[in-house]
């Protein structure tokens, strides 16, 4: 018979309660670890949707998505005629408001050339945008739905596609609109004195102006030396993918990640306590029954094994409810809650390290209580 | 009465000393105690409270270190000055010796059988013959009706005769009881004598037994009286 159990067994109830405790204690950490991927991998999600090696920017800066960029938007061609290049797009990026269903939809507004890259990477339901005008792609998050009309700036747009995890780094939703469209819009926007500048194409400014022009490459060409060729443009800068990728992880949502990160770690650190004092209050009420097994002629093993066994079941069984619980609920959450395999196996193993370091104390206790207390009253 | 006329004692003790801390917290819980407990015999340690009774129980059963002394088990030399003369007590304990406890220490989560089950499993028997065994002995000890019970549903003196069928487990033929009965109305204090006289008897095993209980005296061959550590 494995004693472990048995006592398990007979406490049944209390058993499961505490695992239970445990295993939202758990679904806490886990939900932090998924919100913390989230963050990253939605950071990352707009500036990988074009799915292309080179960024080229306004000069000095580190645009589109970390600081501001505007360059004309005939720099596609120039950057096109470069020999590694296979394909360039001129992008805009825009957060715009409008009025959804008597609230406030907050956009993320992507405008691109429709046969040149920066389109949506993927339409999970309808089509591509076709017409150049007044077409969109919206995604899932937005809540539109196909053949919806919604109105941007003094036009009406109808929703031709969806596509999904499309958010910029504040998670605000992403559309899709032609270029021209999205000029269009922008100068709509525009506060008015800046329009009647554009209006007339004075002081350098321009309708055709976009934030970067992105571009893909052979592939046996390297990023670094095309970004180098282009530096020596006035006016611009070039940023790999790489380096890209980078800046988005790094600066625009360094505070975010850190500031989550800690919290984790924190929540982890009070999981690993909490663990610990119970598996050693659970290992201390039972003192004077592993005296008497020691009387009885139980061997430390038998009592280590009993102690370990249900720590680690314990454990187990409280982080099988706590993924239970957060695998069904991430939906629910209103940004990307991302639990990869090897998160959550890493938090397994911790867990059961835990386990097993906090079972290691109820042993120590275990074996050092001497068998006469059994004798005594 | 029975007994002392066999040859060989169970239990031989030779100048026993055992003392608690050192300088002004030394306390001497047994001096020089020598005694000798042959087959059939069941025997009485007296005396009040804090005079070593249960320090005696405890070196002989194996559970505490003497400071001083020898002493033979069923004929085998296991401690000699003051060194134990076998690695493995555990074994020793699990071989000769059974226990039973003033409170029954039955362990709570298991029932009547597997607590007498279980003293057999630990020592190697495979789990059915272990409870086979365990509800013969239960029945011989006229609780084999409670067999299935948990220990909290036992009367006190079910679960007193479950315990003693837990210490006779494994065939001990020296049996160490602390307050067996202390538990126990009269009438039933008597019933578990009875049983430990039967045992005696039928399993030629010693029964060292520490009581205060006036009641039960005269059921036993033989009284040692201890006074502040020594044998009067
Ligand atoms: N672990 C220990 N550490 C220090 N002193 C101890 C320890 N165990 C017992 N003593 C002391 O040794 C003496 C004998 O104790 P013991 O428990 O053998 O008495 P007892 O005769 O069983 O008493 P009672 O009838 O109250 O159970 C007492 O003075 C006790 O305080
Ligand atoms: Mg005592």
């Amino acid at each position: 018979m494995n004693l472990a159990y048995r006592d398990i067994r007979h406490n049944l109830g209390r058993f499961l309660l505490t695992c239970m405790g445990l295993g939202l204690l758990l679904s806490v950490v886990l939900a932090m670890i998924g919100i913390y991927r989230g963050l990253v991998v939605d950071a990352l999600t707009i500036a990988r949707a074009p799915a292309v090696d080179l960024w080229v920017v306004e000069a000095n800066t580190r645009g589109p998505f970390a600081e501001a960029s505007r360059i004309p938007g005939d720099i596609r061609e120039a950057v096109a005629r470069i020999a590694d290049v296979t394909a360039a797009g001129s992008i805009t990026y825009q957060t715009v408001e409008t009025e959804y269903q008597g609230g406030k939809l907050r956009l993320y507004v992507i405008g691109y050339e429709l046969t040149r890259p920066g389109g949506p990477p993927e339409i999970v339901e309808g089509r591509d945008i076709a017409r150049s005008h007044y077409e969109m792609v919206a995604d899932r998050s937005t809540g539109l739905t196909l053949g919806e009309r919604v109105q941007l700036g003094r036009n009406t747009f109808t929703v031709v596609g969806l596509t999904r995890h499309q958010v910029n780094s504040g998670g605000d939703p992403a559309i899709y609109i032609t270029l021209p469209d999205a000029q269009k819009l922008q100068f709509d926007l525009a506060p008015p004195a800046a329009r009647v500048q554009l209006a007339r194409g004075s002081g350098g400014a321009s309708l055709d102006t976009v934030n970067a022009v992105v571009a893909r490459l052979h592939p046996n060409a390297s990023p670094d030396a095309t970004a180098e060729t282009i530096q020596r443009w006035k006016h611009l800068a070039a940023i790999t993918q790489e380096a890209q990728e980078v800046i988005l992880s790094r600066s625009l949502v360094d505070r975010a990640r850190r500031q989550i990160g800690l919290f984790t770690s924190l929540l982890l650190a009070v999981s690993a306590v909490i663990i610990a004092l119970i598996i050693f209050t659970m290992t201390m009420e039972k003192l004077k029954q592993i005296a008497t097994l020691k009387l009885i002629g139980a061997s430390d093993r038998t009592i280590v094994g009993m102690i370990v066994q249900q720590a680690l079941a314990l454990g187990l069984i409280g982080f099988a409810i706590g993924a239970a619980i957060i695998v069904n609920i991430k939906d629910y959450f209103p940004r990307r809650v991302i639990l990869e395999p090897d998160n959550v196996a890493v938090l397994g193993l911790i867990v059961i390290a835990v386990c097993l370091l906090a079972s290691g104390l109820g042993v120590r206790a275990a074996l050092r209580v001497d068998p006469a207390t059994a004798l005594g009253g | 009465m029975t007994g002392s006329d066999s040859a060989i004692p169970l239990v031989r003790l030779n100048g026993i000393s055992k003392h608690f801390g050192e300088g002004e917290t030394r306390v001497d819980a047994l001096r020089e105690v020598s005694l000798e407990v042959f087959p059939r015999q069941v025997v009485a340690l007296l005396g009040p409270s804090g005079s070593g009774k249960t320090t005696l129980l405890n070196v002989i059963g194996c559970i505490l270190d003497p400071s001083a002394g020898s002493m033979e088990l069923d004929g085998e030399l296991v401690l000699h000055d003051a060194r134990w003369q076998r690695g493995d007590l555990r074994r020793l304990r699990l071989d000769k010796i059974g226990f039973i406890f003033q409170y029954h220490n039955l362990l709570p989560f298991l029932d009547a059988t597997d607590n007498v089950a279980v003293v057999l499993q630990l020592a190697g028997v495979d789990i059915a013959a272990a409870r086979k065994r365990a509800v013969e002995l239960l029945d011989y000890l006229e609780v084999g009706h409670r067999k299935s019970a948990m220990p909290s549903k036992l009367s006190g003196g079910e679960a007193q005769r479950v315990a003693i069928a837990r210490a006779l487990a494994n065939s001990p033929r020296i049996i160490l009881a602390d307050e067996p009965t202390a538990a126990l109305d009269s009438r039933r204090a008597g019933i578990v004598m009875d049983l430990l006289r039967k045992l005696a008897v039928e399993r030629d095993a010693a029964i060292i037994a520490v009581t205060h209980d006036e009641k039960i005296f005269d059921r036993f061959d033989r009284i040692f009286r201890l006074r502040d550590g020594r044998l009067e």
